[in-house]
């Protein structure tokens, strides 16, 4: 795996964005852990994410110990690990499927399997595989603008920060500016679930956002319908989708058509935003 | 005699980012920044309060019973027949550990910040019932978190968490152990901080808490460095140990020996069964460094970076991370580490009881464990001062089965 270099504008994610907003449509971005439920399923399954419309991928790396995760996504990590899911085997999907894929992947990661195979080397072997951009749950702007983005910008590897509701001005500002692609907002965690009526708190907490961000900004928040597909489309550019996806693999692992179901759910979640 | 060279007070100081060298950090997910921005600035404010510094004083004078004698072990001693050992007896403070000291200042802390309840972890339970009584005595709610496999090992200290009035969440999650009762709090005070203080339990997560936790034990240290003076004739013994799981109650020791170039301070860690990566909490002899729980630290791990099991027969040392001041001042010299391992721990369990009539807490018999090995290598005008951080009545079930295996 030997480092790529390509210029921060030009990256695939920046152009996956663009794409969308001349058609005047968010994007949609679908959250699998890799490796759940096996090693052997996740290209099947990423396969299915973009033939259901997935216009950037966030893939998840398992870790052991993840405090930032709901129970359905730890239980997506725990089977993962369990079927020998690592950073090493990610990046090895990675490498063998993103040029087939044909959208951008995004590794959705804790912060200690990228230090433990040291920052330089991650960067390295992520930019050679074909990673698109990076978001470490656990290194905010204040930590991973001095220890990882360094590497990662050095091979045109894009790094991506989070932004929650409770973020101030200042650390909008600090990881707007410090993101590459877009910004994942996450919003409230009390407005998640099924509630029908959050969109006007959401609005505004986005708009809140997207005032003091240039880059697009991608909205997630427990979405697992397409109603709420369509809603937060109206006010962000991206719209992630992560533990309803994880649920359906845990509730179907034993179907022998789990990707046709996978996709056939993408379908559904992606029907608002088709022309 | 000259044992090292003290780092200066400016050099062991964290950055403004609670960075020790390299270590430190605040490595936390990003719903979190905020009310780790308010806890610090929360913390700087209270400490050098007056105030704030009386109420939590008066408390530990009355209600928690500071200060706590210093002991000399003359039985032991004898029997080791070397140094003379000294006891800080923080296993008399009510609770029955040193946890009492951080958990009591902290909920004065978040009391103070206008939060209504509290969150803990607990491994062993002696925090989290810290923390339930800090909690009981301020008028707060308080949820414990704590793993499904520790609630069974410690069914007393479960309950006497309930009769506190705190709620014990079960954690089946992972190792179902102190990390992940860790993780499960973390998650809870990420939607829960508006009202919501979490009590962490040692000096380790994200910037403030390894210094904030070590200010709290820090009278443990200077308590004990006057007491000496008194009965030792000079305040700074040879050698000072105390035993490490996160490191709350070694550094609240070591604290007031930091600049004094002739005392030795050693840690010691759970060597558990022995050295294979997952029978121990060695972090010292078997940890890479990373990161884990908002600090990047040594921890026991795989060479993928995910985080390995621990054991030991002492639930209170059996964690994978350790605070990141401790492998600071390590690296510069400061502090030596060992480990004791079970069988050598449950020895110090039952050679202090029989010598002196004093249950250790199987942690601080890692310690016993250590002075065992040490003091008969020194000379009867030496000093040993080792901290006794916790009483044993909690562990006699776990020694009985020790024993009839």
């Amino acid at each position: 795996m030997s480092p790529q270099r390509k210029r921060r504008s030009d990256g695939a994610i920046t152009a996956a964005f663009s794409r969308r907003s001349r058609g005047k449509r968010s994007a949609f971005i679908p959250f699998l852990v890799a490796g759940d439920p096996s090693l052997e399923a996740t290209p099947d399954l990423l396969r299915a994410l973009v033939a259901g419309g997935a216009d950037v991928i966030e893939l998840g790396v398992a870790f052991s110990d993840p405090i930032a995760d709901g129970p359905t996504i730890q239980r997506g990590s725990h089977r993962a690990l369990a079927a020998g899911s690592s950073l090493s085997a990610v990046l090895g999907i990675v490498e063998r499927h993103r040029e087939e894929l044909g959208v951008p992947i995004v590794l959705f990661t804790y912060y200690n399997p990228v230090h433990a195979r040291g920052v330089e080397t991650f960067a390295d072997q992520a930019a050679g595989s074909g990673v698109d951009g990076v978001l470490c749950v656990d290194l905010p702007p204040d930590e991973g603008l001095r220890e990882l983005q360094p590497a990662l910008e050095d091979r045109g590897v894009d790094s991506i920060y989070l932004i929650a509701a409770t973020s101030t001005r200042e650390r909008i500002d600090r990881a707007a500016g410090a993101s590459n692609g877009f910004v994942y907002y996450t919003a409230r965690s009390d407005v998640t679930g099924e509630r029908e009526d959050l969109i006007p708190t959401l609005a505004r907490e986005v708009k809140r956002v997207r005032r003091r961000v240039r880059l697009p900004v991608a909205v997630g928040f427990g979405i697992s319908t397409p109603r709420q597909v369509e809603e937060v489309a109206k006010v962000a550019h991206g719209v992630v989708v992560g533990s309803a996806l994880v649920r359906l693999i845990e509730e179907d692992a034993a179907e022998p058509d789990l990707a046709a179901r996978l996709e056939r759910r993408v379908r559904e979640l992606t029907a608002p935003l088709r022309d | 005699m000259k044992v090292r060279t003290p780092l200066s007070a400016a050099a062991r100081e964290p950055d403004e980012g609670g960075r020790y060298g390299v270590y430190g950090g605040r490595y936390a997910p990003e719903t979190l920044m905020a009310p780790l921005e308010e806890l610090s600035r929360a913390w700087d404010r209270l400490r050098r309060k007056r105030t704030f510094q009386r109420r939590l004083n008066h408390l530990l004078e009355h209600y928690v019973g500071r200060p706590t004698p210093l002991y000399f072990a003359e039985r032991l001693t004898e029997h080791l027949a070397g140094a003379r050992v000294y006891l800080k007896r923080e296993d008399l403070l009510h609770t029955g550990a040193h946890k009492i000291n951080n958990a009591l200042g902290q909920v004065l802390l978040a009391k103070e910040m206008g939060k209504t309840r509290i969150i803990a972890e607990t491994g062993a339970g002696q925090h989290g019932v810290a923390t339930a009584t800090a909690a009981a005595l301020l008028g707060l709610d308080c949820v414990v978190y704590m793993g499904e496999e520790d609630m069974r090992r410690q069914r007393l200290n479960v309950y006497r968490m309930k009769l506190l009035g705190a709620e014990v969440a079960p954690v089946d999650a992972g190792s179902q152990t102190l990390k992940d009762a860790i993780n499960e709090a973390f998650r809870d005070w990420v939607a829960s901080f508006a009202d919501t203080h979490y009590v962490l339990g040692t000096v380790t997560g994200p910037e403030p808490y390894p210094r904030m936790v070590r200010q709290f034990h820090s009278v443990i240290g200077s308590e004990a460095r006057r007491q000496l003076r008194r009965l030792a004739g000079t305040p700074d013994p040879d050698v000072a140990v105390a035993c490490v799981g996160g490191g709350s109650n070694a550094m609240g020791l070591f604290s007031a020996f930091l600049d004094r170039p002739d005392v030795l301070l050693v840690g010691v860690e759970a060597g558990g069964r022995g050295p294979g990566l997952g029978d121990h909490a060695a972090r010292f002899s078997g940890g890479t460094l990373g990161v884990l729980h908002g600090a990047r630290t040594l921890v026991l791990q795989d060479e993928e970076g995910q985080v390995v099991g621990t054991h030991s027969v002492s639930a209170g040392l059996d964690y994978p991370a350790v605070g990141p001041e401790h492998v600071f001042l390590h690296e510069h010299g400061q502090i030596e580490f060992t480990s004791a391992t079970d069988q050598e721990a449950i020895e110090g369990f039952h050679l202090l009881s029989a010598t002196e009539g004093i249950l250790p807490a199987l942690e601080s018999a890692h310690a016993i464990a250590e002075v065992t090995r040490r003091a008969p290598e020194m000379e009867p005008d030496q000093v040993i001062l080792v901290n006794l951080s916790g009483r044993g009545d909690k562990d006699v079930e776990s020694v009985l089965e020790y024993d009839a295996k």
